[in-house]
This record gives structure tokens, sequence and C-alpha cells, in this order.
């Protein structure tokens, strides 16, 4: 009885003024690990933490989704000089909620001679593949779920899982032309995976580890598209072009398009599970923009010029570092759409090629120039 | 070493052709200037429609209310799918000669295509596209027009 007491007499309290949080969100963080300390054992503490950041994601996980399809379909809008969705609520902010309502509330037909678990299974692995990316993300200072030292590899591995989930849901469907959409679409994300992961070899390079954390913080007196220079821009335009082919997007959408195959892959889907293959595209493609603007432009850490620019530098620390984040992946995400809603489509031997003949030369030679930079010391 | 050259020139020409692409759809996106969506009907008491703009086939008539056509019949014979129906008559004019004169311009909304056959063959120019575009009626009847108002008479000096 007396020790209850004494346990709540000594409850831990946040050892900062609550508005410096924003700008580093350890304390936040070692403050709800000792309040939940305090009161449980350290296996139910563990559980808690894992159910409360599983929730926060699926939480992220769902508003971004919602507010990337809004995006999606302004940004092509005006770019094809029309409104877009502008009667659903105010500027057609709700647009999005009222799609998802209409396709939760469609017929889940089932297939025919089909595969049904596989069927089933299918989208689960896409959605659950993104998820698992999402984990080694940093989204602030403070704010990183879990900091692997192999973090780009896992990330990079863990995407491409979604694969799988492609190539399943292409051949359950019992459909001839969903399995060579799912085919192409398999084909054209195992050749662009080397482009994506010998570009990010090359900031490897120059970061020297693969710690998403010990990245961003190298980054801390200078972004490494500007320190790298010819050799980090090139591996940016390769890291854009590779990862709009990665996740099925823009110009290299064939497995996907509507007026090629049908829909390719996700035909014979409907309601919640259509809703879960568009869901994971659009996250994927966040992802993989985040993972750009972390390993290119900075993650998290302000816009800083070396140690020579103090007063520069202490200005730009005025803007929390989620902003920063946030800012740098939605110009990421802008760039892509702008792909998207400019270029024609690729045919799928156009896009072989592109990989095969040019992607892949340029950015072994580009490896190998940035590795003679970092040795020589020619970067900043 | 040529084809190496080649290659190189390949790689920049097309980044520089899809950035030339890009220049265009960003300018579009930046300026809101030069979205062409009508937000009807909200903007029904100022929207303009341009000037070559179709809306329905119309016989103009100055303030004497008179008319150019001589009901020759040469739009009827143009119209793709007879939507207009030329109705004559004979008139005796002042010096007692017996001319064809318009009695009834018939001219089915519903059928017609908006071609612009009729206004480009005319050879008097009797007839012109108007800028209504809210043709919606609830009786089917009120869609067979006569363009020559009634009382209307040829405009001297057409033919």
């Amino acid at each position: 009885m007396l020790s209850e007491i004494v346990a709540f007499n000594t409850s831990p309290t946040l050892s900062v003024p609550w508005w410096k949080v924003v700008y580093d969100f350890s304390p936040l963080t070692i403050w709800i690990d000792s309040s939940l300390h305090n009161v449980m054992s350290p296996f139910w503490t563990t559980i808690t933490e894992m159910l409360i950041i599983g929730v926060l994601i699926l939480l992220f996980y769902a508003l971004i989704g919602l507010f990337l399809v809004y995006a999606e379909r302004k940004v092509c809008a005006f770019m094809q000089n029309r409104l877009g969705p502008n009667r659903v609520g105010p500027f057609g902010i709700f647009q999005t909620i009222a799609d998802l309502f209409k396709l939760l509330f469609k017929e889940l037909i089932p297939i025919k001679d089909a595969d049904s678990f596989l069927f089933n299974l299918a989208p689960f692995i896409v959605i659950i593949a993104s998820f698992m990316a999402i984990a080694a993300i940093p989204f602030a200072r403070g704010l990183h779920a879990i900091d692997f030292n192999i973090g780009v590899l896992y990330v990079m591995a863990v995407s491409a899982m979604g694969v799988i989930g492609v190539l399943l849901a292409g051949w359950s469907s019992n459909n001839k032309y969903s399995l060579i959409g799912a085919m192409r679409s398999g084909a054209q994300i195992v050749s662009y995976e080397l482009s994506v992961g010998l570009s990010i070899i090359t900031i490897v390079i120059l970061a020297g580890s693969m710690q998403l954390s010990v990245i961003v913080e190298a980054q801390s007196d200078g972004w490494f598209l500007f320190k790298g220079h010819i050799s980090a821009v090139i591996a940016f335009i390769i890291f854009l072009i590779s990862s709009t082919a990665e996740t099925n997007r823009g110009p290299f959408d064939l497995a996907e398009a509507e007026s090629e195959l049908t829909a390719g892959y996700h035909t014979e889907y409907s309601g919640i599970k259509f809703a879960f293959f568009f869901l994971a595209e659009y996250i994927n493609m966040f992802i993989v923009a985040s993972i750009a603007a972390t390993i290119f432009l900075g993650g998290w850490m302000p816009l800083h010029f070396g140690h020579w620019a103090a007063g520069f530098n202490h200005i730009m620390d005025f803007i929390p570092p989620f902003i920063w984040y946030i800012g740098k992946t939605f110009f990421v995400i802008f760039l892509m759409m702008w792909f998207k809603w400019t270029f024609p489509r690729l045919r799928i031997d156009q896009l072989l090629t592109l990989e095969w003949k040019y992607l892949l030369p340029i950015n072994l030679v580009n490896v190998l120039i940035m590795a003679f930079i970092v040795l020589m010391g020619w970067h900043f | 070493m040529r084809s190496i050259i080649n290659y190189l020139k390949e790689i920049i020409f097309g980044v520089w052709s899809l950035l030339k692409g890009m220049k265009v759809t960003g300018s579009y996106f930046f300026r809101p200037g030069t979205i062409i969506t009508q937000k009807y009907p909200s903007n029904r008491k100022d929207l303009v429609m341009f000037d070559r703009f179709k809306g329905e086939v119309v016989m103009p008539h100055n303030e004497k209310n008179e008319h150019k056509c001589t009901g020759c019949g040469i739009c009827e014979l143009n119209c793709p799918n007879g939507t207009i129906e030329i109705i004559s008559k004979t008139i005796i004019t002042e010096d007692g000669k017996k001319k064809r004169a318009i009695d009834k311009h018939i001219y089915r909304l519903s059928m017609c295509t908006f071609c612009a056959l009729c206004v480009k063959t005319c050879p008097s120019n009797a007839l012109a596209f108007s800028q209504k575009f809210e043709h919606a009626v609830f009786n089917r009847a009120l869609l067979i027009k006569q363009l020559n108002k009634p009382g209307s008479q040829l405009m001297k000096g057409v033919e």
C-alpha cells in the first residue's frame, strides 16, 4: 500500500517545457516509456509501446492515404487545365472519404475456379510490406520507431516483398490478362530494384553507414545532394526514375493502366481489396519519396550550409524538424506526380530497355565516380 | 568511341525533351488562370461562351422584323439528317410578278447535329448560331421551332 503511494509520488515528468518537444521528441518518448515502466512490468510495457506505435502508424497510413489520393487528383487536374474534385466539401476535400465509403459498399465477388486463399491473401501482403517499411523511417528528431544499423537495406528488402503480392494477385485471379499484367509488373519491379539499390549504395558510400539516423545526422552541415555534387545529383535523378518504376507509377504503369489489359493485376478485385491495392500504391509512393528525402535531401535536418554559416543555420533551426521532413517528402511526391501527368506511358520493352541499357550502366559508372570522390576527399 | 558519343548525346537530348515537357505542365500547374473549367451553375449570371459557340440555330431579325431568308431550300438540302423543313409560298410582288417566299422555316432542335452546314451554305447568310445552351424542356413538342418570326418578311436587297 505504501509502495503504491510512493510510486505515484515519484512518477516522472516531462523534462523540458512542452513547446520544446516539437523540436526534439525524445523527452516525450522517454517520459511515456518511464511512466509505463512505473505502472506495469517491462514485458507488458514493451507490448503496450508496440501497440501504441502500431496504432499511430495505422492512423498515419490512413491519413496519408486519404490526403495523397486527394492531392493526386487535384495536382493532376491543375496540370490538365481543369479543376478536379470541388463539390464534395469545400474544395472537394471530402471526396476521398466519399470514394472510400463507396468502395466499402461494393460487393466482393468470389471468382470461379480461382485460388481463393491466395486471392484473398495478396492485398494483405502488399499492405504489410508497406507497413513494415514505414516503421524504419525517421520522421523527426526522436520520432524514429526502429533504428536498424542496416536501416536502408531493411527498407529496400521489405518493400521488395510487395512483388509477391502483385504476382499472387495476377496468378490467383484466373484471368489471363491479369496474369500478363502481373508478370510484366513483376519483371519491371525486379529490374528497377537494381537501380534503386545501386543509387542508394552511392549515398551509403558518401555517408559511410547504412543506419538511417547516422545518414541524417551526417547531413547536419549540408544535404548530400549538395555535398556529393555531380555524383549525388545523378544518383538522385536515377533514384527518382527507378523508384517511380518500382512503385508501378508514373509513365511506367503499364501493368495497371486502365486502357491496357483492362486493369492488370487488380482487375478482379472489388471493394475493400481493391482499396488495399490502391492505398498500398500511394503509401509505397510516400515511402520511396521519404527515402529519397532522407538520403538525398537530409530527412528532418534543416538546411545548413556548413559550419561557416552559423547565423543562417540558426534561422533554419527555428522550423521544427517534422515540418522539414514533411515539406521535403511532399516536394518529392509532387515531382513524382509531375512525372506521371507529363509523360506518355512506356511500353514494356521500352521500359526494360531503359533500365538495362541506360540506367544500369550509368549507375555503375556513378558508383565508381562516387567511390573515387570519397577516396580523394573531393566532396564538401 | 563514336557509339559512346552517340549514346551520351541520345541521353542528353532525351532528358532535355523531357524537361521541356515538364515545363509546359509545370506552367499549367502554377498558373490557375489557365483553368478552362466553368463552375456551372454557380456562374450562370456572368457566363459568356466563346464567339464560335454553337448553341442553337436562329434566324436573326432586324428592328423592322425583317430576315434574310428567301426560302431557297439550300439549308434543307444540305442538312445531313433532315432537321430543317422549308415550307414556302408564292407571293405577288409590286410589279405583279410571282415570287417564292418563305412561309415556315421549321427547325427540329431534337434532331439537330450542330454541324453548321446550314449556316455555312446559306447564300444569303440568313442563319446563325446563338449562344443559348440550356435547351432542356419537359414537352417534346417545344423542340420543334419555327425560325422565321410571325409577320416578318424578307429584307430588301437580299435577293
